[in-house]
């Protein structure tokens, strides 16, 4: 259906010409799902623009053949391309939000595809617009045809971007990441929901995911790329079970899974072995009754419902829920960044609710809780070179200057990993888990007692995901840390974490020992998180394999003598 | 209803905001103009007074009872939209006021209606074709309005198309003194000489406004080419237009229903600001093409100390403002859904 060869494509860039993808051979045929997997950079994404011909700026199909239906996409006349968007051919993407015009209603935006392509007209446009809303399972879909995408969750956002796809019976689906930034369950829902729908009108499809678990379980054949290339292809069982090339062994290595522990998400060959740890049974930190009341438009909201759990010293305790569930707010009080409205927050023996948030920064407590960000990017100052925001804390709260400084610096740079000579750089010239080592960096500057892990590697790629979470093992066993690991991710939490508080609509549902809730969870809704989660294949039995070739400058930096 | 009702609400409560300032202007222009140098009861009791005859006026004002009460008795007149007599010209305040102010508001108007034809299209142009000759022409056009001061460019245009061409009548005032002025309905000449079905008179009236107007507009045109053409390229460069373009809209729809729409929001915002600018500048370019507006009234006002003018003047201007920043929110909640529920 889909025949695709030797396709290349190059963009024009103010440093000359830069190939985004190298020479890709595949095929789709009907009634396939094909996934495509890859990490940032890897030229998934501009091969699906390419096919479609909508490329920014700058970047051309430079060589190869695209050929669908016996359409040449790469030659096709604008006009006949424009037929086959939407058409023919259609796209979702991810962050649905972005994705609808702000400002029309989405209703409207549906109506828009279907007289594009003639497909209704000025009078059933509207009917038909609330069918295709329909077929893509949303509620009242007469009342949501007037929304405006604001009004709307991400959730159904998505759902929407798949009615504008599938209003014009396409025949090829390209879905790229279409589930990043949604939630655990609504991801299910909305894969599930895709995979229905391509199957019930026989449709083909290309799913472009950085999650080789979701392409596993929703795919019929995968291709892995990187850096523009091919570089295995196959059924997904057999690439999870034996894959052949040593990138997709290290990406499947990289993929949190059941039956795994943080150091088997390393490449073989930097597994070190695991740091000892022995949580104590002394609270550190014991949080009674917590209420958070913001005043809301109709009344007041209650974000946080009086919910009380302990951390001990040393252990790390997972805190997880879907958005809206209230953890980024509890983990926002207890960081004192925000005042509770009331209970209590009892850290290392005293009652830090009471102490007003401004007042806090003064508080000799102030240092010893800390946090490390979801958004490794966002959450640096852009203006600050790495070692100055890692002299941050040092300054202010440390009151460390001159050559103490300094010395404390590239120590704190040697334990996170990050090589001196990356010291000088600011954010944008670091890479993505760079920078969230230098967050790390900056968070156990002053050898604080608690950590507040909120989503760190939400944002990053599985295989630097991998080297993070092991360094923050480590960072824990060396440290004598104690952490609070926020996230929605399951496997995640399952590997990093000795207990588990699973929130929901501000309540704890459920808590216990990690192994328990993930084994055998009580909870209705625990439940649906779990199975939820994408399962990939389980690994097969190692078999012997070649040596590994080094192939990643990060693996080097932080296995070191001095992390491990 | 759960949709409409917010956003009127919001309507309301930005209506309601209007009222404080309000109070506020009239609160800061009298003080300002009691601030002003040079005693206006010199001025009133004439350039033979002796000492006497000053005080008598000075308390026949009522210049000599204290601040509180003084500004008790102004806000009584203008309760009863009494502003105060005139130095200089002798009427009411507020008679000049309604003769003037259409004056600039005609030429202000003109001139940011020329400048929104003019460079919304070329904004757009020049951000949908970068680095093209259009996009040149922009980046031209901007900094050569930002950097040409509008007295420069008012005698540059009366130098070539009066002097030079004689395509363009006397720069003196609104209308040449062969055409009768139109019966006064709106003051704008343009409007009232199109009711009466004047056309002679409208013609004469149109040419006279062409070069002042277009000397405001090529100070106007500038930011708002600028902003458009960024707005533009913010907006082309969402994710939505890549989605609508992966729908297959055509180049139009993609352009206009998704792009422009939201590139609006900034633009209208812009217009509010350089609509602002362009009162400020309109006392130059009503001096050089001597036209009868508020603006060489407030600085002849000015000159000699006349406070009931400038007090008036100030007021006017400010009313202006607070009602024009007022029609640009309004407009902006029409434009943008999402403005009820961000309001409080």
């Amino acid at each position: 259906m889909l025949t695709v060869k030797d396709l290349s494509v190059m963009f024009q860039t103010r440093r000359g010409a830069v190939d985004a993808v190298r020479g890709i051979s595949f095929e789709v045929s009907k009634g396939e799902i094909l996934g495509i997997v890859g990490e940032s950079g890897s030229g998934k994404s501009v091969t699906s623009y390419a096919l479609m011909r909508i490329l920014d700026i700058g970047g051309t199909i430079k060589a190869g053949e695209a050929t669908y239906s016996g359409v040449d996409l790469r030659r096709a006349a604008e006009r006949d391309m424009r037929d086959i968007r939407g058409r023919e051919i259609s796209m979702i993407f991810q962050n649905p939000r972005a994705a609808l015009n702000p400002i029309r209603k989405v209703g409207h935006q549906i109506e828009d595809v279907l007289r594009q392509h003639a497909q209704a007209t000025r009078y059933d446009a509207r009917r038909k617009a609330i069918a295709a809303m329909e077929a893509v399972k949303i509620n009242d879909a007469a009342n949501r045809y007037d929304a405006y995408p604001f009004e709307l969750s991400g959730g159904m956002c998505q759902r929407i971007v798949c009615a504008i796809a599938l209003a014009c019976n396409p025949r090829l689906l390209i879905a790229d990441e279409p589930t990043t930034g949604l939630d655990i369950t609504t991801q299910k829902a909305v894969m599930d929901l895709v995979r229905d729908l391509i199957r019930e009108r026989n449709m083909s499809s290309i799913l472009i995911t950085h999650d080789l678990g979701l392409a596993a379980q929703y795919c019929d054949r995968l291709l892995v790329m990187k850096d523009g290339r091919i570089v295995e292809q196959g059924d997904p069982t057999q690439i999870f079970s034996q894959p052949q090339h040593s990138y997709s062994r290290k990406l499947v290595d990289a993929t949190p899974r059941t039956g795994a522990s943080v150091r088997d998400l390393l490449p073989k060959d930097m597994r070190a072995a695991a740091p000892v740890l022995n949580p104590s049974s002394a609270p550190i930190l014991e949080v009674r009754n917590l209420v958070k009341t913001y005043a809301g438009k109709s009344g007041p909201v209650q974000a946080v419902k009086g919910i009380s759990f302990k951390i001990n010293r040393g252990q790390c305790v997972g805190l997880v829920g879907e958005s809206g569930c209230g953890k980024s707010t509890t983990s926002e009080m207890l960081v004192r960044l925000m005042d509770a409205t009331a209970g209590q927050i009892v850290f290392d023996g005293g009652d830090i609710a009471k102490i007003p948030a401004r007042a806090f920064a003064k508080d000799p407590r102030r240092a010893d809780i800390q946090m490390v960000f979801q958004d490794a990017t966002d959450s640096l100052n852009p203006r600050y070179t790495a070692r100055q925001t890692i002299a941050e804390p040092l300054r202010r709260l440390g009151k460390m200057r001159g050559r103490a400084r300094s010395a404390r610096i590239e120590e704190l740079a040697g334990l996170v990993g990050l090589p001196l000579s990356l010291l000088d750089r600011f954010p944008h010239q670091l890479s993505g888990g760079q920078k969230a080592r230098v967050g790390i960096a900056r968070a156990v500057a002053l050898e604080p007692k608690f950590l507040i892990l909120d989503e760190p590697t939400a944002a990053l790629d599985v295989s630097i995901q991998a080297l993070v979470l092991n360094l923050l093992v480590d960072l824990r066993a060396k440290l004598g840390l104690s952490y609070l690991f926020v996230s929605h991710d399951l496997h995640v939490v399952r590997l990093l974490c000795d207990h588990v508080i699973v929130m929901k609509d501000g309540q704890i549902v459920e808590q216990g020992p990690a192994q328990q809730i993930m084994v055998n969870p009580q909870d209705d809704y625990t439940k649906s998180l779990i199975a939820a989660a994408p399962k990939p294949p389980e690994r097969a039995i190692e078999i012997p394999r070649p040596e590994l070739e080094k192939t990643h400058v990060e693996q080097t930096a932080i296995h070191d003598k001095r992390a491990s | 209803m759960a949709k409409t009702f917010p956003r009127l609400r919001a309507i309301g409560w930005r209506v309601a905001q209007a009222v404080p300032v309000v109070v506020g202007v009239v609160v800061i222009s009298f003080l300002l103009t009691r601030a002003l140098p040079g005693d206006p009861a010199v001025y009133f009791a004439g350039v033979a007074a002796d000492e006497a005859s000053i005080a008598e006026t000075r308390m026949a004002m009522g210049l000599d009872k204290p601040l509180p009460m003084q500004f008790f008795h102004y806000v009584g007149d203008l309760l009863q939209g009494d502003l105060g007599q005139s130095l200089t010209s002798g009427r009411p305040v507020s008679t000049d006021l309604a003769n003037r102010l259409p004056a600039s508001l005609e030429l202000t108007l003109t001139a940011l209606i020329l400048a929104i034809v003019i460079a919304v299209p070329l904004g757009v142009l020049a951000a949908t074709r970068p680095g093209t000759w259009v996009d040149h022409l922009c980046r031209i056009v901007v900094t050569a309005g930002v950097s040409l001061p509008t007295f420069f460019t008012g005698i540059l245009l009366i130098y070539i198309f009066y002097y030079l061409l004689g395509w363009a009548p006397s720069p003196l005032g609104r209308l040449d003194f062969i055409y009768l002025s139109p019966d006064h309905v709106t003051g704008f000449y343009l409007i009232d000489a199109a009711l009466m079905g004047d056309w002679e008179t409208w013609w004469g009236a149109a040419k006279q406004l062409i070069l002042p107007a277009t000397t405001l507009a090529l100070f106007t045109l500038a930011p708002i080419a600028r902003m458009t053409r960024a707005a533009m390229l913010t907006a082309l460069s969402s994710d939505f237009i890549r989605t609508a373009k992966a729908a297959g809209l055509s180049n139009r729809a993609v352009l206009y229903r998704y792009a422009f729409r939201n590139a609006l929001l900034p633009v209208v915002t812009t217009l509010g600001m350089v609509f602002s600018f362009a009162l400020g500048a309109n006392v130059l370019v009503e001096k050089v093409f001597a036209w009868p507006g508020i603006g060489s009234y407030a600085v002849e006002a000015l000159v000699v100390s006349d406070y009931a003018a400038v007090q008036g003047f100030v007021l006017a201007m400010a009313l202006l403002f607070v009602a024009l920043n007022l029609m640009i929110d309004l407009l902006y909640t029409a434009i943008d859904p999402r403005i009820g529920f961000e309001a409080k």
